[in-house]
């Protein structure tokens, strides 16, 4: 257990050290608090003291940046060589996926740390829905560790970084988007599967402040078989 | 620690990088690994520390095997890949403290064991750098520290002196024997005057098959046999000093290296030296030796010969 914690927390200082984790936090908080308080449908014309706009850019945002900060998980140590290095020492197959998951996890953490400063400022304008803004950060975390993982298995599979962040885009692409647009254009069981099956069916019905196993199955059992992939295809390196 | 290894084999698709190979490693032993480039040390090396796993055969350290109880095997042992990866972007402290927690070294200890790393291997000026700022030779000494840091009992180390300067060499060969004494080594290799400096025993392994197993003074013995002689001869012709040679009965044959100067070449019969009877008759003749020097069959040679079919 121990080994996990050295490993993710080495990677986050990695983040930090190679200015990363800066940019990406840097970029965040901009965004996010533009598109949140001065652009477009900003928090002033929903008429509710909610932090849905918020919600919806992070959601767009994560989206985006987690391929990149995956990419090089392991197939940068791969290239580098270090694979061998981390493998020989007491370190299982399981550690070290683990060990990178949560150092992503932990800077997805970071940079949604600063954001709890729009949950107070809005508590100060109006009546506040407490529990469906825990919730929505909640969703926020879990759409995160579902591309986390994706991104750790494409980075296993590519031994490039770059196609390892594109593919992790690719696939993500249909958990976003193309299933949501599939399951609208289908009726009966194929509408019903895509539905289940789109990220933003069980994301939107969290952040409403609805929790249910349903969604928290979903979101494990992703992120599970992602890692459990990750794991067999790095136990089977024929190195 | 014991390492026994037991008809190991691996495969890179239809080539067989390590075919059926056995040997054992008895604790306190340093064992030298030497073969052409792709003959299977690294593999070997690889398969011992956990990293790849054989198709066939079993690796036990300790009593433990790879298949079974990896992680056993990994604590105790310290292991220098080849090319020597680190983490370029770490400073020297950072990384050597990382290594130390990943091995469970108790927190107390931790800045102890860097010291002593830091101070064993010759970093101390360099130690607030980041390893990717490092020379080759400072990376190689950050790469045996992080190999030792957990004092394990087993140290691989692949190809420990590349790229390293002749001084650093030599340090880093000190450093190997001074830690041979108390824990198990293998270390590989190409430049055989390395192996025959640090190891106790030479395994001569190529395309995928051991070929020599035995110390240094063994394997000369077993491909040197005859006794060659390098020899001047003064007080006479040298066509006569041939023909007074060629009756000595232990002598098989004699070849002119420098007629002006009279040396001669001269090879014994199987397990005979010639030395007395030369001397005698040198003695008999009134000749003088100005030159006598026994030649050793370089160790080179005999890697030549059994690695070259």
């Amino acid at each position: 257990m121990k080994q996990i914690l050295h490993i993710a927390l080495r990677e986050l200082n990695t983040f930090f050290d190679s200015l990363t984790a800066y940019v990406l936090i840097l970029i965040f908080l901009g965004f996010s608090g533009f598109f949140t308080w001065i652009y477009g449908a900003d928090i002033f014309f929903v008429g509710q003291a909610n932090l849905n706009t918020f919600f919806t850019v992070a959601y767009w945002s994560l989206f985006i940046f987690i391929p990149v900060l995956t990419m090089k998980s392991i197939a940068g140590e791969l290239k580098a060589g270090t694979l061998e290095l981390l493998l020989t020492k007491p370190v299982s197959d399981w550690h070290l996926i683990l060990g990178k998951f949560l150092s992503t996890f932990f800077l997805i953490g970071i940079a949604l740390a600063p954001t709890v400063i729009y949950y107070f400022t809005l508590w100060a304008i109006g009546p506040v829905d407490h529990s469906a803004i825990l919730l929505g950060y909640i969703g926020l975390l879990l759409m995160s560790m579902v591309y986390i993982s994706i991104g750790i298995l494409t980075s296993c599979i590519a031994s490039n970084p770059i196609i390892a962040s594109l593919s992790a885009l690719c696939i993500g692409i249909f958990f976003h988007i193309i299933f949501d647009v599939l399951a609208s254009n289908f009726v009966g069981f194929l509408g019903s599967l895509f539905s289940y099956l789109s990220l933003s069916t069980h994301f939107d019905s969290i952040s409403r402040g609805v929790i249910d196993t349903k969604d928290l199955i979903y979101f494990f059992s992703i992120a599970f078989f992602c890692l459990f992939c990750s794991k067999t295809i790095l136990s089977n390196r024929n190195l | 620690m014991d390492i026994v290894v037991e008809h190991l084999t691996k495969r890179y698709g239809p080539q067989k990088a390590v075919d059926n190979v056995s040997f054992r490693v008895k604790a306190g032993e340093v064992l030298g690994f030497l073969g052409p480039n792709g003959a299977g040390k690294t593999t070997t090396m690889k398969a011992i520390a956990c990293y790849i796993k054989p198709e066939q055969g079993d690796i036990l350290v300790g009593g433990y095997s790879i298949h079974e109880h990896p992680e056993m095997i990994k604590k105790n042992i310290g292991y220098l890949p080849e090319n020597n990866p680190l983490y370029q972007e770490m400073n020297i402290i950072d990384f050597l403290e990382f290594v130390a927690k990943i091995h469970n070294v108790p927190k107390y200890l931790i800045p102890e064991r860097i010291l002593d790393m830091v101070r064993t291997c010759g970093l101390e000026g360099e130690k607030h750098k980041l390893i990717g700022e490092l020379s080759k030779g400072y990376q190689q000494r950050v790469g045996l520290a992080q190999a030792l840091i957990h004092d394990p009992e087993i140290l691989i180390l692949d190809e420990p002196t590349t790229g390293l300067d002749p001084n650093q060499i030599v340090e880093i060969r000190e450093l190997i024997k001074r830690i041979g004494k108390e824990k198990t080594v293998i270390l590989s290799s190409h430049i055989l005057a390395e192996v025959e400096a640090t190891c106790d025993r030479i395994l001569i392994i190529n395309n995928g098959r051991i070929v020599v197993d035995g110390t240094a003074e063994e394997l000369r013995k077993q491909a040197a046999g005859n006794e060659i002689l390098r020899i001047g001869i003064q007080g006479g012709e040298a066509n006569d000093i041939f023909d007074l040679l060629f009756q000595i009965d232990t002598i098989e044959t004699i070849d002119f290296l420098d007629v002006d100067n009279n040396l001669f070449e001269v090879q014994s019969k199987p397990d005979s030296s010639s030395v007395k009877a030369i001397f005698e008759t040198c003695v008999k003749n009134d000749f003088y030796i100005s030159e006598l020097t026994p030649t050793e069959t370089k160790l080179e040679d005999i890697f030549r010969e059994l690695t070259l079919h």
